[in-house]
């Protein structure tokens, strides 16, 4: 047993450095100076408060949608539908904010119900790749893929049409909103602690949920065998739904960060990303919720580092992409290197 | 709009669907060798990036197109090799390789933005190009897009007529069977893995030095096809002929979105232009909704009249995946 864990993180090792070993020889192919790249993304990290500031912004909504595709992930549910939810949630969030701009009600509670409205967006969408996957037998990847564009459609729509700014619409999003509806941020460093505070608080309940409750043992139950969890008992197609509207609501709730935290309007890029870094990341950590924080807080590192490439070294942003892709590539590949190697029967 | 605007649009329809038809057909015959190469979107970046970056720098359109098709080739030996030699899930892997060959294309594409490149010209065929309305459409083209036309009808030949396809079919279908009449399956898998990676490869470089020649990275505006084109597989239910309409749908839908544009001015050409989505999203619930369990039970409660028809209907549109597809392969 114990062998076996100094092997594993052996092997881990050796995947990250076969993931740098890669990434240079990017570098190289690009004609670029490998040292001074990695240490410029390094530094763009932390080396100001508003550097740190960025990365805490960045964490908030990956740990988010993180915590939603542990959920689908542990039901069997490829959930790549995850971005247009995270989408359709700013949507929503951006809408309620607009009804109740004018009202007399206080500003802390049309926040409040602009993040419960992303929440009902994103479950919302969610539900509809839910239902065609369970009652119309469309794979959930498809029946996603085609949702985030039908999605970013919808936002396009909006920003040029009912809610385009007065005067000229333009592709730079709606009107910004007054600054009582901004979600409050520390001074300098510019992230909002109640944004992070929620990432947390639903990365932890995800943890606890998969860990210590019925409800998280028969999830998985029907992730690993759908047909033995029927058998038993367990209603699949409604865990399956469950599960949808579940990361649908987390991911509404990214969007929701993303309008109130970030943006402040409605933007066609406001998703991000976030939704496939996601993704990334639950694969990265091998689906177990406890590896979520760090491993979020690292891509969110990799996300703002890279920003200074293009100023600083006339490189592509995209290099943050690059190691964030190689990393799992590789993590996957030397896993199952280990299992043929060592794990044969 | 003139009859003659019609036709030159509709030519514009076959034209730019040339690309989408070879990483569907590229697509078509891994998954019916039981692999899922996920990687598409990715793969069709890198390699437009990688074919035009070849193009430039050796002045040669064919070495350009050989470019694309060896990246094709290689993103899908990756994905076969950590499938069929180190069990890895074909999904997980395949979504990796988009997103990190999306970002590959962006970062090493970046000294390439705004390069002039060399663009595919049309060759006119001699004589079949004087025929009217038919002349116009199919022999006025380029090569790619006349390769695009032949490719169809190869990989429906190859699949359905020779018996190396009736050896793919059973590969994707009953491994087990396959095996014991003596087919290699894993190494047959890799071999339609690369090879339906190639000509799925080759979709880039058509976009990159004909359909949207040029590199602007993000701006460039490939992001997105590789989806489609692994939707329109499924539309396609893994038949060339069928798969070839669902191209062409899709690149007569898009067309459609921008010619009625100015009919309605209040809507942005990008919404019009996502119009085939919801519409795919909608075949991929016909030719799928004869599977679902629910169904037939419906179908069996009903009176048996309307039943007959309705179970005609849905036979009609449905689609059955190759029955291992996906399902890793372990000879006893």
């Amino acid at each position: 047993m114990k062998k076996n864990f100094w092997l594993t993180i052996g092997f881990q090792i050796a995947a990250v450095i076969l993931a740098l070993l890669f990434t240079t020889l990017v570098l190289l192919m690009a004609g670029a100076p490998p040292i001074q790249a990695y240490v410029s993304i390094i530094k763009g990290t932390f080396s100001s408060l508003e550097d740190i500031g960025n990365v805490l912004s960045a964490w908030a909504p990956l740990l988010l949608t993180t915590a939603g595709v542990l959920i689908t992930f542990a039901a069997g549910l490829w959930n790549i539908g995850i971005e247009g939810q995270v989408v359709i949630g700013a949507i929503f969030t951006t809408g309620a904010l607009r009804l109740l701009q004018d009202s007399s009600m206080p500003p802390g509670m049309i926040l409040v119900l602009g993040f419960l409205a992303g929440m009902l967006g994103g479950a919302l969408w969610g539900s509809l790749a839910g239902v065609l996957k369970t009652f119309g037998g469309v794979n959930e990847i498809f029946g996603g893929l085609g949702l985030n564009f039908v999605a970013t459609a919808i936002t396009i729509y909006l920003i040029f049409g009912p809610w385009k700014r007065p005067g000229i619409a333009s592709l730079s999003g709606t009107l910004v909103f007054p600054n009582q509806l901004w979600l409050p941020t520390v001074p300098v460093a510019g992230f909002s602690p109640w944004a992070l505070g929620l990432g947390l608080l639903v990365i932890l309940i995800v943890y606890l949920l998969l860990r210590g409750t019925l409800f998280g043992l028969r999830l998985k139950a029907v992730g690993k065998n759908i047909r033995a969890a029927y058998s038993l008992g367990v209603p699949t197609w409604q865990y399956m739904m469950f599960a949808f509207l579940l990361c649908g609501a987390f991911a509404g709730l990214a969007g929701a960060v993303q309008v109130t935290g970030v943006y402040h309007r409605l933007t066609p890029g406001i998703s991000s990303g976030y939704g496939f870094l996601g993704l990334l990341v639950a694969m990265l950590i091998n689906y177990q919720a406890i590896w979520a924080a760090p491993i979020a807080l690292f891509y969110a590192a990799l996300n703002i580092g890279g920003i200074q490439l293009p100023i600083l070294l006339k490189l592509d942003s995209s290099l943050s992409g690059v190691l964030q892709g190689v990393l799992v590539l590789f993590v996957l590949l030397v896993e199952g290197a280990r299992q043929r190697l060592f794990e044969k029967r | 709009m003139q009859t003659s605007d019609i036709l030159v649009g509709l030519a514009g329809v076959l034209f730019s669907a040339g690309p989408i038809m070879f990483a569907v057909i590229g697509e078509t015959i891994t998954e019916r060798a039981g692999i899922i190469n996920l990687s598409m979107n990715g793969t069709i970046l890198l390699a437009a990036m990688g074919g035009f970056a070849a193009a430039v720098s050796t002045g040669s359109l064919l070495m350009g197109f050989v470019a694309g098709a060896l990246i094709g080739a290689f993103i899908a030996l990756i994905v076969a090799f950590s499938s069929i030699t180190l069990h890895q899930s074909q999904v997980a892997v395949g979504y990796v390789l988009a997103f990190l060959c999306l970002n590959l294309s962006y970062f090493l594409g970046h000294n390439y933005i705004g390069v002039a490149g060399p663009r595919l010209n049309a060759v006119a065929i001699p004589l079949l190009s004087q025929i009217p309305v038919l002349g116009i459409l199919f022999f006025n083209q380029d090569v790619m897009t006349y390769l695009s036309f032949v490719i169809i009808f190869v990989a429906w030949f190859w699949i359905y007529r020779t018996r190396p396809g009736l050896m793919l079919r059973g590969i994707g279908e009953r491994p087990a069977a396959a095996y014991v009449r003596g087919a290699n399956v894993n190494r047959l898998r890799y071999i339609y893995t690369v090879i339906g990676g190639a000509i799925a490869g080759l979709a880039g470089p058509i976009f990159s030095l004909s359909v949207k020649a040029g590199w602007a990275g993000p701006l460039t505006g490939l992001d997105g096809f590789g989806w489609i084109a692994l939707s329109i597989t499924i539309f396609g239910g893994w038949n060339p002929f069928r798969a070839a309409f669902g191209v062409y749908l899709f690149s007569f839908l898009q067309w459609l979105g921008l010619i009625l544009q100015p009919a309605f001015p209040g809507i942005p050409t990008q919404v019009l232009q996502v119009a085939p989505f919801p519409l795919m999203i909608l075949t991929l619930l016909l030719v799928n909704i004869g599977n679902a369990e629910w169904m037939e039970r419906t179908l069996a409660a009903m009176p048996e009249k309307s039943r007959r028809v309705a179970i005609r209907l849905l036979r009609a549109m449905r689609a059955s995946p190759p029955g291992s597809l996906g399902v890793p392969f372990e000879n006893e």
